[in-house]
């Protein structure tokens, strides 16, 4: 797409905003107010977009961790249950068993932050300060073998921390694939013989009725 | 004969037995019982007292209007539920259950039976408190209630809504037995909305606007990034599934519509969507829902839901409790990336196949309904089905999912499902060669 068009849209939207003109065909709803835009407007990408003013040290984070985190995800990230991992893991994608880990997996700090900062802890969300996430975030990556035990981390120095398992992720290709080739099928005689190779009955996990 | 490769045989006779046993009750139910011994034994002599003998329902006046001012299934019916695998999650705030496929019929799924899927449990919303915010790359950052939603023009569409994880079980091998565990966490639903481009034009997208990021007021405050082609091409922002309010666990009162995308997108309790101009590769489109290969290497991104299928009945949890004779097959096929143009069932594990009937509505990225009507000869069967889209893309089988993507993806699993007829009825999931 060329440039050229988007001046034209910028310039329109620049003259229905002076003009105090309503943008919108139905007139419905109303302008939101910056207090209210800065009270939901809480998401942050990996350029750092959206990050609030704070700061928080490793040895801040793990006094968090351990009185609100631990009790899910273990002292240093390994988890109590089937509670997420959030250490560890390195070397282990390409095994049979994966352990997708900040460390190991996440491809970008910012979604650490994103996510303590909305979601975290599980039963309380919301309720850290943003000096609490950069403490827990800089904790998270101190278990992760990523930062020594004095680091502190601020809005200032984030867009520099990068996650090692960053180049190992890559666009939908699903439809290049071979088994997404658009062949008639095969109808009749397909296979020589057919047998069976495994049966849900030898692992047998499947729920029990209550009423069995 | 089926040839059985399997190397554990069942030692275990007494919990097969059982699991039997329940699979064979589930519909058994007093009457049908006596009425199956009835017309099978010398009861037969004079007839069947279903037909001789006078019922209550046919002799005193059951409950008038207004008894049930909403109403519920039969009480014969209370063995269709949805249901969960405890083991499978942590904690059931933080899971999934599923829908039971092999109970129903037809294309749409009924809003109590619409499989759950929360990451902070069901968050329970006023409307007269709800908000849809829209801001960013916008002209104007705009507010709206739920009565200024339910003012702009209307669209119905139904679509199904498949989790990614959906036969995320059984990459590795037959798991568990039932299409409800694995192929359940899909519904189909005629929903009612506003579609998200109108929205998304009376606020006024700037020129850099590509990507969305719609926004859940739940405790998970759930996130997904959306690129703008598909806002604005068919989603929408819907109040209403199959007629009437969306239900507390489906995002009531307001969800995104992403038709033919995983279900983890369509953000339900949506309070708020923003405009940016790159993806914002949160939590659910980094950690979960990338689809991890066998070399170590992960695919983002994965949008769409592949063409799939599943035969719900007979299936596990659904035997064949006749004798040899005629028979429903019956199952679903559904697409991502369009409508179904073809579904094929196979009596051999894949040998050889013929053609199923779809009936019903044929709709775009929609679940649509096939049968295979035939005479059962008593034999061990070995039953597939094969979905083929209007794209021409052609439901695969596991092990060719398998030899790409290797057995740690979790999501993305389209391929065929086999179902083991057994001469007594039963079924079991197997894989085959």
């Amino acid at each position: 797409m060329s440039k050229f068009p988007k001046l034209i849209v910028a310039a329109m939207a620049a003259s229905l905003l002076t003009g105090a003109a309503f943008a919108g065909k139905y007139k419905l709803g109303r302008e939101a107010t910056s207090e209210e835009v800065a009270a939901w407007n809480i998401d942050v990408r990996p350029d750092g977009q959206g990050l609030p003013e704070g700061s928080g040290t490793v040895s801040r984070g793990e006094e968090i961790w351990t009185d609100q985190c631990a009790s899910c995800h273990g002292d240093f990230g390994e988890a109590v249950d089937r509670w997420p991992v959030i250490a560890g893991g390195q070397d282990s994608l390409a095994s049979e068993d994966p352990v997708k880990t900040v460390g190991s997996y996440w491809p970008y700090l910012s979604t650490v932050f994103d996510y303590v900062n909305r979601a975290m802890p599980f039963t309380e969300a919301r309720s850290l300060t943003p000096d609490d996430v950069y403490a827990l975030t800089a904790y998270i990556m101190n278990i992760n073998d990523l930062v020594d035990e004095d680091f502190e981390l601020s809005k200032a120095n984030f867009a520099e921390q990068k996650l090692p398992n960053e180049k190992n992720f890559f666009d939908d290709d699903r439809s290049s694939s071979p088994v997404f080739a658009k062949t008639e099928p095969c109808m009749s005689n397909c296979k020589p013989e057919v047998s069976v190779t495994m049966r849900a009955r030898v692992l047998d996990v499947t729920p029990e009725d209550d009423s069995d | 004969m089926v040839r059985d490769m399997t190397t554990d045989s069942p030692t275990d006779n007494s919990k097969l037995q059982a699991r039997r046993s329940f699979l064979r009750g589930g519909l058994a139910i007093g009457g049908a019982a006596a009425a199956a011994a009835a017309t099978s034994g010398a009861a037969l002599a004079n007839g069947d007292p279903n037909i001789l003998e006078l019922k209550d329902w046919n002799q005193y006046p059951g409950d008038g209007v207004d008894a049930r001012p909403y109403g519920a299934p039969s009480e014969f019916e209370e063995h269709v539920q949805r249901k969960s695998v405890p083991w499978l999650t942590a904690d059931p705030i933080s899971s999934v259950n599923f829908t039971p496929l092999h109970e129903l019929d037809g294309i749409i799924t009924p809003n109590g039976l619409c499989f759950e899927r929360h990451h902070s449990g069901i968050a329970e919303v006023d409307p007269s408190e709800h908000r849809l915010m829209i801001n960013g790359l916008v002209d104007k950052q705009l507010v709206f209630t739920m009565e200024d939603l339910m003012r702009f023009p209307r669209k119905n569409q139904i679509n199904f809504l498949e989790c990614a994880a959906n036969s995320g079980m059984e990459w590795r091998g037959a798991q568990l037995n039932g299409c409800q565990f694995t192929h359940g966490m899909i519904h189909n639903v005629m929903y009612t909305g506003v579609p998200l481009k109108t929205l998304l034009e009376e606020a006024g997208l700037k020129g850099n606007a590509k990507w969305l990021l719609p926004e859940g007021a739940d405790a998970s405050g759930m996130t997904r990034s959306v690129p703008i082609e598909k806002a604005l091409d068919d989603c929408l922002v819907a109040w209403k599934m199959n007629g009437e309010a969306l239900r507390p666990e489906q995002g009531y009162p307001l969800r995104l519509v992403v038709p033919g995308w995983e279900g983890n997108m369509w953000v339900k309790w949506l309070r708020r969507i923003e405009v940016g101009d790159k993806p914002w590769h949160h939590r659910e489109e980094t950690s979960k829902y990338t689809d991890l290969m066998a070399n170590g290497k992960a695919r983002r991104f994965t949008w769409e839901m592949d063409v799939k299928s599943v035969i719900t009945n007979p299936s596990p949890q659904a035997p064949l409790k006749h004798d040899k004779g005629f028979t429903v097959l019956s199952g679903v096929a559904w697409s991502g990336r369009g409508k179904v143009s073809r579904v094929d069932v196979s009596l051999d594990g894949g040998r050889n196949w013929q053609a199923a009937r779809i009936d019903g509505p044929s709709i775009d990225k929609s679940m649509h309904r096939f049968y295979f009507d035939f005479d059962w000869d008593g034999s061990e069967l070995l039953l597939q089905s094969r979905a083929i889209d209007s794209e021409g893309y052609v439901q695969p089988t596991k092990d060719a999912l398998r030899a790409v993507r290797g057995e740690n993806s979790i999501y993305h699993n389209n391929g065929i499902q086999t179902w083991h007829i057994k001469k007594d009825g039963t079924v079991e999931n197997v894989e085959v060669s």
